[in-house]
């Protein structure tokens, strides 16, 4: 940030007083920012009045901390030394297969794993919390891996597809299957997945359509001025939606067997005789069906990379000008593209319907729309390894800060981690430009090859202006 | 009739508010082309600023040299949140320069969420409201009825007004301006013509941060409360504003703000105000899909 920064001087210049001066510069810029924000809580008294409550211990802390963290960063990069800090360069793609099939492997055997470690209620947790959460941001990051790292339409709406799923599966079995067709009531999730995923389909061709011609940052706005009316309907229109009260939906069933212990009916309990309570079966059986979702999305994505739609869908990222002077029909191309992102995400949609057992417009706002691009990005928009893998990063990192209340016998009961959790994201997201905008994933395999197949450093791989 | 004109004035104060906002948005947009998705973040950092500079310094002067300390507020908070314009430039976007073409705006949105949780940490997640002031209003006979004018509202004209024009002629006039408009025609034969480039395109930060500053100390003036999230909205409603104008275009962003703002409380007014959202992001959508160049603005020639 200060004068001499990003290595504008001559590498024998830096002495000692520039790298203080420049530290300076740092500590004072930190002083100019914190200087109300952090110096200064708002909290209101007794009589609802704003009160300031001093701090400036805080900001001296900060202002140090900044310009003792600069001078370190400066003399530890000083340029007669081998660069320090490297920063990682994970490649899955140089030998083999073996991490998507470990990756698999590990996936099936996970709930049982959990269930031997941690016991049949520690179990819940494992499965329900980290394993199915999850596995529904990897299905969606690979939905919207289509969209964004195949096709290179950035949509920042992708969430309003979510919300059509679930509000389609809430809607469907909760009103109109038990009003119409009491019979088919426990197979409703079933009935509604299907439906869930076409009218999301629907929703994205219709939206798409009009919109689909525009350029890259203009259609990323758009898409996000559609998610946010699709969630302001959901919140006004109470007499379909019932607006923040949200609505109950009935729990998933298995192909028809409840997982309760108070029932009139057969239950899965009553047929299978399996150990442990119906709370840790219907876990273990969310956890499969979305596991089969997911996996259901990667291969679909990974066959139409190979159809021609695909290969028009990785050229029209790469050069749309291009692609239209070579006669592809672009405003399909990319609805295709728009449609199967929708597709999926309206499955998952119906899926998140069916596990919450309750669903209200807060679960679908922008932030969602951001985190599921943030792992697109951070997976390296177009691998799907990379995607799961900054998906079980960035969600599970998430998870993991919620269990992290020991910290308040460090810094005192008022310490919230979670609090944090969405400032460290941001960041991320950020310094992710900065360092490594290719993502975690350093290689990226073109998907059609002449001769040899080779895999092209993402350095140099860049996309073209369309 | 009466109804009608109140609602007018209501609109046009809140549409300052955004038009201030959207110069930020269309003035980066212009110059480096991309969608500067923090700064409707740091109209909320300033709206922040501007509250705890005024709790500051309210005890200090009393109550009777208000406008004294609403001027201090206005110029410590225009340099503080230039600052931040600045920084959040220099740390997110200047490094991408070259990088592929998403990459700022998804930099952007990272930093939009950065800003927005900073300031629930720092500043706690409730909504903070502000001791009410320039509530004094004057009433207007109009036909046979009359319409109200409060003093904070008649600040605003005056303030929006007086900075509009010492904007326009920094942009017209000085040596900055001409770099300014340079730049937004062709930055590399700028650059080659020997505009200091990466400092112009700062100094446009720290220009779109200092009138978003005004804007934040408006919006807390005039709703009297302020809360970590409120910068997505009004953010998303001012680039708006913005691309009804013409994306790139000065008076278009104010014209554009104006225009939303009078929708806005118009839509408010007569049909529902549950909706008063979705009429404004109909209209981006509408707008970028049958005027993508907007109001005033240039049509947009691909280059091969």
């Amino acid at each position: 940030m200060g004068a001499g920064s990003k290595g504008a001087l001559p590498p024998q210049a830096v002495s000692l007083r520039e790298l203080i001066k420049d530290a300076g510069i740092w500590a004072l810029v930190t002083l100019g920012l914190s200087f109300p924000i952090i110096a200064f809580r708002t909290e209101q008294d007794f009589s609802n009045r704003l009160v300031l409550d001093p701090r400036p211990l805080l900001v001296v802390g900060i202002v140090l901390a900044v310009f003792a963290g600069r001078l370190l960063w400066r003399l530890a990069r000083h340029p007669q030394r081998a660069r320090f800090l490297p920063f990682p360069r994970l490649d899955f793609s140089t030998d083999g297969r073996w991490l998507p099939r470990a990756g698999l492997a590990a996936l099936l055997i996970f709930p049982f794993v959990a269930l031997t470690l941690a016991g049949p209620a520690g179990a819940i947790k494992w499965v329900d919390n980290f394993g199915v959460q999850i596995l529904i941001y990897i299905m969606l990051a690979w939905g919207l891996n289509i969209v964004v790292g195949l096709a290179g339409l950035l949509d920042l709406g992708y969430v309003a597809f979510y919300a059509v799923g679930a509000y389609t599966y809430a809607i469907l079995a909760t009103y109109v299957i038990p009003a119409t067709v009491p019979v088919l009531g426990p197979w409703a999730f079933w009935i509604c997945l299907p439906v869930a995923g076409m009218l999301a389909a629907l929703w994205g061709i219709i939206l798409g359509f009009p919109v689909l011609r525009l350029r890259g940052d203009y259609l990323a706005i758009v898409t996000l001025a559609f998610g946010e009316i699709i969630r302001l309907v959901l919140i006004n229109w109470v007499a379909l939606t019932n607006g923040y009260a949200g609505i109950q939906t009935p729990r998933i069933t298995f192909f028809g067997l409840p997982f309760t212990t108070r029932s009139t009916q057969t239950t899965f309990a009553d047929v299978f005789h399996l150990p442990g309570s119906p709370t840790v079966h219907r876990s273990i059986f969310l956890y499969y069906v979305i596991l089969g979702l997911a996996l259901l999305v990667a291969v679909v994505s990974q066959r139409m990379r190979r159809l021609p739609v695909g290969r028009a869908w990785e050229a029209l990222r790469e050069d749309e000008i291009a692609c239209r002077s070579l006669g592809v029909n672009t405003v399909n191309t990319k609805l295709t593209a728009f449609a199967m992102g929708a597709l999926f995400g309206g499955l998952a949609g119906a899926f998140f319907g069916a596990r919450q057992g309750f669903i209200n417009p807060r679960s679908f706002e922008f932030l969602e729309s951001a985190t599921i691009l943030a792992i697109v990005v951070l997976g390296g928009m177009g691998s799907l390894v990379g995607v799961a893998v900054a998906a079980v990063a960035v969600i599970g990192g998430i998870e993991l800060l919620r269990e992290l209340d020991w910290l308040k016998s460090i810094f005192g009961s008022d310490f919230d981690p979670g609090q944090y959790r969405m400032l460290i994201f941001g960041l991320a997201m950020v310094l992710m430009m900065v360092w490594r905008p290719r993502g975690l994933i350093a290689a990226r395999h073109p998907s059609i090859v002449l001769h040899e197949s080779k895999s092209v450093a993402s350095d140099h791989v860049k996309e073209g202006h369309g | 009739m009466e109804y009608f004109v109140q609602q007018l004035i209501n609109g046009l104060t809140l549409g300052s508010i955004y038009g201030l906002i959207a110069i930020g948005y269309t003035m980066v947009y212009g110059i480096i082309g991309m969608v500067n998705f923090a700064h409707g973040d740091v109209f909320m950092v300033s709206a922040f600023i501007a509250l705890i500079l005024f709790l500051l310094l309210m005890p200090l002067l009393g109550l009777p040299a208000i406008g004294l300390a609403l001027l201090i507020v206005l110029i410590l908070g225009m340099a503080l949140t230039a600052l931040w314009s600045w920084v959040v430039e220099r740390i997110a976007y200047r490094p991408l320069a070259g990088s592929f073409r998403l990459a700022p705006l998804i930099s952007a949105i990272g930093m939009s969420i950065f800003l927005s949780n900073f300031v629930q940490v720092v500043q706690g997640p409730r909504n903070k409201p502000v001791p009410p002031m320039l509530n004094e209003v004057i009433s207007l006979p109009i036909g046979e009825g009359s319409v109200t004018l409060s003093m904070k509202q008649i600040l605003i004209f005056v303030l929006t007004a007086v900075l509009l024009l010492a904007f326009w002629a920094v942009v017209q006039k000085t040596r900055l301006g001409r770099a300014q408009r340079a730049c937004e025609q062709d930055r590399k034969m700028a650059a080659l013509l020997g505009i200091n480039v990466n400092q112009t395109v700062s100094m446009t930060f720290v220009i779109g941060g200092a009138l978003a500053a005004v804007a934040g100390l408006m919006f807390m003036v005039y709703y009297g409360v302020v809360s970590f999230t409120d910068g997505f909205t009004p953010g998303i409603k001012a680039f708006t504003a913005a691309v009804l104008g013409g994306i790139g275009s000065l008076p278009g962003a104010v014209l554009g703000g104006l225009l939303i703002g009078l929708i806005e409380t118009f839509w408010s007014a007569y049909f529902s105000i549950d909706y008063k959202d979705v009429a404004a992001f109909s209209i981006l959508a509408i707008t970028l899909i049958f005027m993508p160049s907007g109001l005033l603005g240039k049509p947009d020639v691909e280059k091969v």
